[in-house]
């Protein structure tokens, strides 16, 4: 749409260059991304006082490397993280196949709310809940429980953007692939499935991330021998600040910045129609 | 097999298994959550199962004296009380700090729409501990704003500004900002802006352009984005327990607590129903007036 060209860039009328919106802004993305930079910052000082600069080292990073519970940590993220959103984006795969089609069904909006519930429910509740569940089946805490814990949480952030994919695809190619005498099953392995595949891997590593970030969900289900990154983080924030926290912690929020990128280069739909995404 | 019993095989196989996990493993233990809250209380850290019991609701306002007689007891409707005003006062900032952004990023061209969308989304996928961390060091005594303002000469001695409800707020809503910004955005991004031009056109200023027409225009975004902030405020775990110092609890933490020292399960059951039951009703409230949107703006 275009303003009219002959009216100056100061006429009150054009909301694009209102006062304040700008300045408004501006301090928002300062906000939201100065005590990022300042912690990445401060994670390379070499300085033990922490908040004051006295210089570049890497030293942080070789210590936080060097300590065997940081890196066993750092294992059981991993095996969590991938155990549960691999699983998580299987269930929510097969689950948007089905949801996604335009037929209506008994329940079929009762089950977008199921699939929903886990996102929409502070993570505390479900949290407890589920640890008096295992608790009353005389389960052991440990890395199963969080396992399964993790797969619950991470089914909508992996069902919701298969779906929209799906919702988002032309019917016509698949009745193209009919008209073509491909049989429902052809269609699906190689006409619906090669274009799903992008918003499938955009999903698992959402859910991936996901898993690998939780804190609650992990403190209370969590036993002996299952401390991830974010429990062990929790600890030694709690007995005071050190160097070493500021490294695992910026290295923590560069994995997360660059899968995230990762994600929606993978799950940006290239022929868009006009239209919400 | 006939057509409709194969279609029918065929939705319980895929949808089948991820239901039965989110059931099973979710849906069940909020039932067993909310049949705990009245079972009494295992002094060693259980549940007497064969014990109906309404104490875990009478100690959310009472206190036992030794003698069994009730004394009314506060301590926990603060903590209610100050969770519910927490995320209030959280909810009303982003909405102040969140309109004009979303206003803002609303009137750019497309290029620039999708960088901005790109930022304001991105630090929501990082670290949510790793974030309230970094506002320890920030708030901290000898911390970066205290050292700035010391340095400036602005004040002579730190000020307290961790382990505070300041901090708690200041972490929530840095928490939870881009809830606030994204679906007000949303709707006003495909606002026409001739509409503005036109209110101009017929003589309404600034003020009442924005009261009048961009407002209700942002309103189904501003419900929303209300809605995604206080939701999970309300439910908060990390920030109090990180910035509040012990000091500033909200129910996470009361409820967090009860699996933990304080060892008293049927309590801590009741404490997550009536939170569930805060959070299902404000969602239901919102549902109730904007049926569909809600999904449509996570």
């Amino acid at each position: 749409m275009k303003l009219n060209p002959f009216r100056s860039r100061a006429f009150p009328g054009d909301a694009r260059h209102w006062p304040g919106l700008f300045t408004a802004t501006a301090a928002f993305f300062a906000y939201v991304y100065l005590p990022i930079l300042i912690l990445i910052a401060l994670s390379f000082n070499e300085n033990r006082t922490v908040t004051v600069w006295t210089g570049f080292s890497l030293d942080w990073y070789k210590m936080a490397f060097s300590n065997r519970d940081i890196v066993g940590a750092a294992t059981n993220s991993l095996i969590i993280a991938s155990i549960a959103s691999v699983t998580a984006t299987t269930l929510a795969t097969l689950a948007a196949l089905r949801m996604a089609s335009n037929d209506r069904f008994l329940g079929k909006t009762g089950i977008n709310a199921v699939f929903a519930l886990p996102i929409t429910v502070p993570e505390i509740v479900p949290a407890v809940a589920t640890l008096m569940f295992f608790a009353s089946l005389g389960f052991t805490f440990g890395l199963g429980t969080v396992i399964i814990g993790h797969i619950v949480f991470c089914i909508p952030f992996a069902y919701l953007p298969i779906r929209a994919r799906l919702e988002g695809m032309d019917p016509k190619i698949g009745e193209a692939a009919a008209d073509l005498y491909a049989n429902p099953v052809q269609a699906f392995w190689r006409v619906t499935l090669p274009q799903l595949v992008p918003g499938i891997l955009s999903g698992l590593v959402l859910a991936f991330i996901i898993s690998l970030d939780d804190f609650v969900t992990t403190f209370f289900l969590g036993g002996a021998g299952s401390t991830t990154l974010p429990i062990y983080i929790f600890g030694l924030v709690r007995t005071g600040v050190t160097p070493e926290v500021n490294a695992i912690s910026s290295l923590m929020l560069l994995l997360s910045l660059a899968l995230v990128s990762l994600s929606l280069f993978l799950g940006r739909d290239q022929n868009r129609k006009t239209g919400p995404g | 097999m006939t057509r409709a019993g194969k279609n029918t095989l065929f939705r319980v196989l895929l949808i089948g298994p991820a239901l039965l996990a989110i059931t099973v493993f979710m849906i069940v233990p909020l039932g067993l959550m909310a049949y705990i809250s009245f079972r009494g209380r295992d002094y060693s850290g259980g549940v007497l199962w064969d014990q109906f019991s309404t104490e875990a609701y009478v100690r959310l306002f009472f206190e036992r004296e030794l003698d069994g007689t009730l004394a009314l007891n506060f301590n926990y409707m603060i903590i209610i009380l100050r969770s519910v005003w927490l995320s209030f006062l959280t909810m009303v900032i982003s909405l102040a700090v969140g309109l004009p952004v979303a206003m803002f990023m609303a009137t750019r061209d497309a290029k620039w729409k999708a960088v901005l969308v790109f930022m304001v989304t991105l630090p929501f996928w990082t670290n949510l501990l790793v974030r309230n961390y970094a506002w320890i060091l920030l708030l901290r005594d000898h911390g970066t704003i205290n050292s700035v303002l010391l340095w400036l000469g602005i004040i002579s001695e730190p000020l307290p500004l961790l382990h505070n409800a300041f901090a708690v707020a200041v972490g929530l809503t840095y928490s939870f900002l881009p809830f606030m910004v994204l679906p007000i955005y949303a709707s006003l991004e495909k606002i026409d802006l001739r509409l503005v031009e036109a209110s101009f056109d017929l003589y309404a200023n600034r003020w009442q352009t924005i009261r009048r027409v961009i407002l209700p225009l942002a309103y189904p975004g501003i419900v929303a984005g209300c809605v995604l902030v206080f939701v999970p405020a309300l439910g908060a775990y990390i920030t109090p327990e990180l910035l509040g110092g012990g000091k500033t609890l909200m129910i996470g933490n009361l409820i967090g607590f009860q699996f933990g020292a304080a060892r008293n399960w049927p309590f801590g059951a009741a404490l997550g129903l009536f939170l569930l039951a805060l959070v299902l009703v404000s969602l239901g409230l919102y549902a109730r007036r904007y049926r569909g949107e809600l999904e449509g703006s996570q």
